[in-house]
């Protein structure tokens, strides 16, 4: 029997090291895996890899792992957060930085079995051309991001960009079930279809998991052969959010 | 340029008015972050515009107010928003396939430099603390960049250039600014002034901007294309 709801989140991690590249869906706090970013810090991990949209907002989702040092590179399109940016500066992380399309489309592609695609996104700019500092030492950027290859078609330049595959994939969804079938809810949805599909291990946190009933078809959104675990996680509201529903 | 400030020209919910006047009905628009995110409000009650959030939303209406927020519901600058009758949400790689095929009539975005050509510099200043989000496949991809932004920045220097020293968004990519001052349009790498103000004159337009540029000013702007 297919059962891929796991009780303890602690479990689903488990697999989870050190060096590792991880998938993190979310964009500002919709569709962020609050509770399976907390466990992960909790295996006391460093020198991750992680791709998400930002740096994260406010002291938890990825700005824990910020926050905590835990992250070695970071790949997105807006790191954001003022921590991200003086752990740059100070030669302390990396920085891949991405068109935001460009990220979605590597993770895409990376997750439909593709190694690279073109697109026209970036052309004759510092993020194909190359120059961009990844990695600051002593005050000063030490290392760059490489030139792409550009190729002409009908007249435009394209940029090569090539698939992303990570080892994890951490996923906010609202509803799954025990098949690992997933449905997301508005702007939640974000980037974590795309995170679950490229990685080797996806671990997907829902609001609703009910061991005794199959999502319908039709409200699939992400299919179950994509996911590897399945975790409830209670939704994670910001400070003036919560605050009324106290006092509700 | 020596002054600090324009003491004349609109301000930043005039000059948003005045761009979202040109946003035709039926059409899909992405606003980017600041000064363009308040043409949203602005937009003339008969017409049916279509806003686009790159995070994975077409139909967006305004910031939710207190009460109404839904935490699974956020605009690209991550503040809570509401949907209209009509909207849609989608994931960001669908999101972006829309961008880049052509399917947004529109993207009105701000600038840290624009030059005379219409190449748009909006993401980075070196040394500084980069992100580019989708503001790259947006001018690849938008059939229209309409660019809104104080004609001058805040060393008082004219934003309008010959030609941009800050990294590129994209290049020849902006078809229209919007300014506090005046409206120019770009078409052919030529870049034309055809609207002022109310109360600012052609001189105060040419003294505050950088980049060459021709004269055909019109009573209202039209779209062109």
């Amino acid at each position: 029997m297919i059962n891929k709801i796991a009780d303890d989140v602690s479990r689903a991690m488990a697999q989870v090291r050190s060096g590792q590249c991880i998938a993190i869906g979310g964009f500002g706090r919709a569709g962020i895996p609050f509770n399976l970013i907390d466990a992960l810090c909790d295996r006391d991990l460093t020198d991750l890899h992680v791709i998400s949209n930002n740096a994260g907002k406010d002291d938890d989702g990825v700005a824990r792992l910020v926050r905590e040092r835990r992250i070695g590179k970071l790949t997105c399109t807006f790191p954001g957060h003022p921590e991200f940016f003086s752990q740059y500066l100070a030669g302390e992380v990396e920085l891949e930085l991405v068109p935001q399309g460009t990220l979605a489309e590597r993770l895409r592609a990376g997750g439909a079995g593709l190694a690279a695609f073109y697109t026209p996104t970036g052309a004759e700019t510092l993020l194909a051309e190359g120059g961009l500092p990844t990695r600051y030492a002593d005050g000063r950027p030490a290392e760059r991001q490489a030139a792409k290859e550009v190729r002409d078609f009908d007249g435009v330049a394209h940029v090569l960009e090539h698939a992303l595959r990570p080892d994890v994939a951490l996923v906010k969804a609202h509803a799954a079930d025990r098949y690992g079938n997933v449905r997301f809810r508005l702007s939640a949805r974000n980037f974590n279809p795309l995170c679950a599909m490229a990685a080797r291990t996806t671990i997907v946190e829902a609001e609703q998991v009910d061991p005794g009933r199959a999502l319908d078809p039709d409200d699939v959104h992400l299919p179950g052969a994509f996911v590897s675990s399945v975790v409830y996680g209670a939704r994670r509201l910001d400070r003036a959010l919560a605050h009324r529903e106290d006092l509700r | 340029m020596t002054s600090d400030h324009t003491t004349v020209g609109l301000d930043a919910e005039a000059l948003a008015a005045r761009v979202a006047g040109d946003l035709q009905d039926g059409w899909y628009v992405n606003l980017g972050l600041g000064l363009p995110a308040l043409v949203g409000a602005h937009v003339p009650a008969d017409r049916e515009v279509v806003l686009h959030t790159e995070n994975g939303l077409l139909g967006i209406g305004g910031i939710a107010s207190a009460g109404e927020e839904d935490p699974d519901l956020c605009d690209a600058s991550k503040h809570y928003t509401t949907l209209r009758p009509g909207a849609s949400a989608f994931d960001s790689a669908t999101s972006f396939a829309l961008i880049r095929s052509g399917r947004l009539d529109c993207a009105v975005l701000g600038a840290l430099q624009v030059s005379g050509g219409g190449d748009l510099a909006n993401w980075y200043v070196p040394g500084g603390h980069p992100g580019v989000g989708g503001a790259m496949d947006l001018a690849v991809g938008a059939q229209r960049i309409w660019v809104v932004m104080r004609h001058l920045d805040r060393d008082g220097r004219s934003k309008i250039v010959t030609a941009c020293d800050y990294p590129l968004t994209g290049r020849a990519v902006v078809d229209r600014i919007y300014t506090d001052l005046a409206v120019f349009q770009l078409s052919e790498g030529r870049l034309t002034l055809v609207e002022l103000a109310p109360g600012v004159d052609a001189e105060t337009v040419a003294s505050h901007t950088d980049a060459e540029f021709d004269t055909a000013l019109t009573p209202t702007t039209e779209d062109h294309r």
